[in-house]
């Protein structure tokens, strides 16, 4: 009879402990607020972000993952509600920004040494170490 | 220093696209809105605003968790039948919605018209559609004819929209 109880116990309480998989914080960290154009972390008073975070509690409170609640976001609101969007060209703009701004640094530096290399030092004013000699009477 | 220039053009050619619709409206012109093609709230293949030609459209963009739109929506309930009989239909585009939330919405204030669902509000900037709800109404030819950046009443169905059912296509 003990068996039997510890193998129901087993059987019934595994999926409540691995219940929540997720929190809604967790997710509103990653997902955005569609009509305040900012993370749904950062969107406090906005009626459509609470419609968000309540539908997001729905799915936590059903044990689905985090994963698994972005998938039903997307399916709601599309590609757009992902605070990480999928497409690449999202990407493109920051990416060409970093490469001219490497670019701009790179010859920046270039021409920096080869100024360095090509100057003379400076030459020094013999007249003003004359000058200077003569007021230390050695 | 250039890249800046460069982004200062294009900012300033990203913002010069021509009147608002409601400058348009205010000088006298009935602007063609922008194309519109949207699957059904109920789901199902989309459907173009062009395929509306002919009737006067009140489009209204909504939401079932704005709360101005609950108060419109039985000024919409109950103008719909008198649409519907002079060759007239309001059109509701649900914006930013879960659709189960936007179809009981529907369903719990009786609003027997066509529903558009835009669920990521991506063409809300195209109508220049700040807020819920907005509408925006068209002739029989399909050119925006008037506007309303916030919830309409009887006064407005009966000064923008009733002259409008007058007018031949």
């Amino acid at each position: 009879m003990k068996l039997l109880a510890v193998v129901a116990l087993l059987v019934f309480a595994s999926p409540a402990a691995a219940c929540p998989k997720t929190s809604t914080s967790d997710v509103a960290d990653e997902v955005m607020c569609l009509q305040c154009g900012v993370p749904l972390n950062l969107a406090e008073d906005a009626p459509s972000a609470k419609r968000e975070r309540a539908f997001i509690q729905g799915l936590v409170d059903q044990c689905k993952s985090k994963a698994e609640i972005k998938t039903a976001l997307v399916a709601q609101f599309g590609d757009r509600i992902l605070a990480d969007p999928k497409s690449r060209t999202t990407w493109l703009v920051p990416l060409l920004g970093f490469i001219a701004a490497a670019v701009a640094v790179g010859y920046g530096a270039v021409r920096w040494r080869g100024r360095e290399k090509t100057v003379p030092p400076a030459q020094v004013d013999d007249s003003r170490v004359d000058a200077d000699m003569d007021r230390y009477d050695l | 220093m250039l890249a800046l220039l460069a982004l200062l053009a294009y900012g300033i050619a990203q913002n010069k696209t021509g009147e608002s619709i409601d400058s348009q409206l205010a000088a006298g012109k009935r602007p063609v809105p922008p194309a519109l093609k949207l699957p059904p709230l109920e789901g199902g293949r989309p459907v173009s605003l062009g395929s509306y030609r002919g009737r006067v459209v009140v489009l209204n963009f909504w939401a079932s968790w704005c709360p101005p739109c609950k108060g419109e929506a039985p000024v919409l309930a109950r103008w719909q039948p008198r649409l519907k009989a002079h060759g007239g239909t309001i059109v509701g585009i649900d914006v930013l919605d879960v659709s189960s939330d936007a179809r009981h919405f529907v369903t719990e204030h009786g609003l027997d018209f066509p529903h558009l669902r835009d669920a990521d509000g991506s063409r809300l900037k195209a109508f220049e559609v700040v807020g819920y709800p907005e509408t925006i109404v068209l002739d029989r030819r399909g050119r925006i004819a008037a506007t309303s950046r916030g919830a309409i009443d009887d006064g407005f169905f009966t000064k923008k929209v009733e002259p409008l059912l007058k007018e031949q296509a």
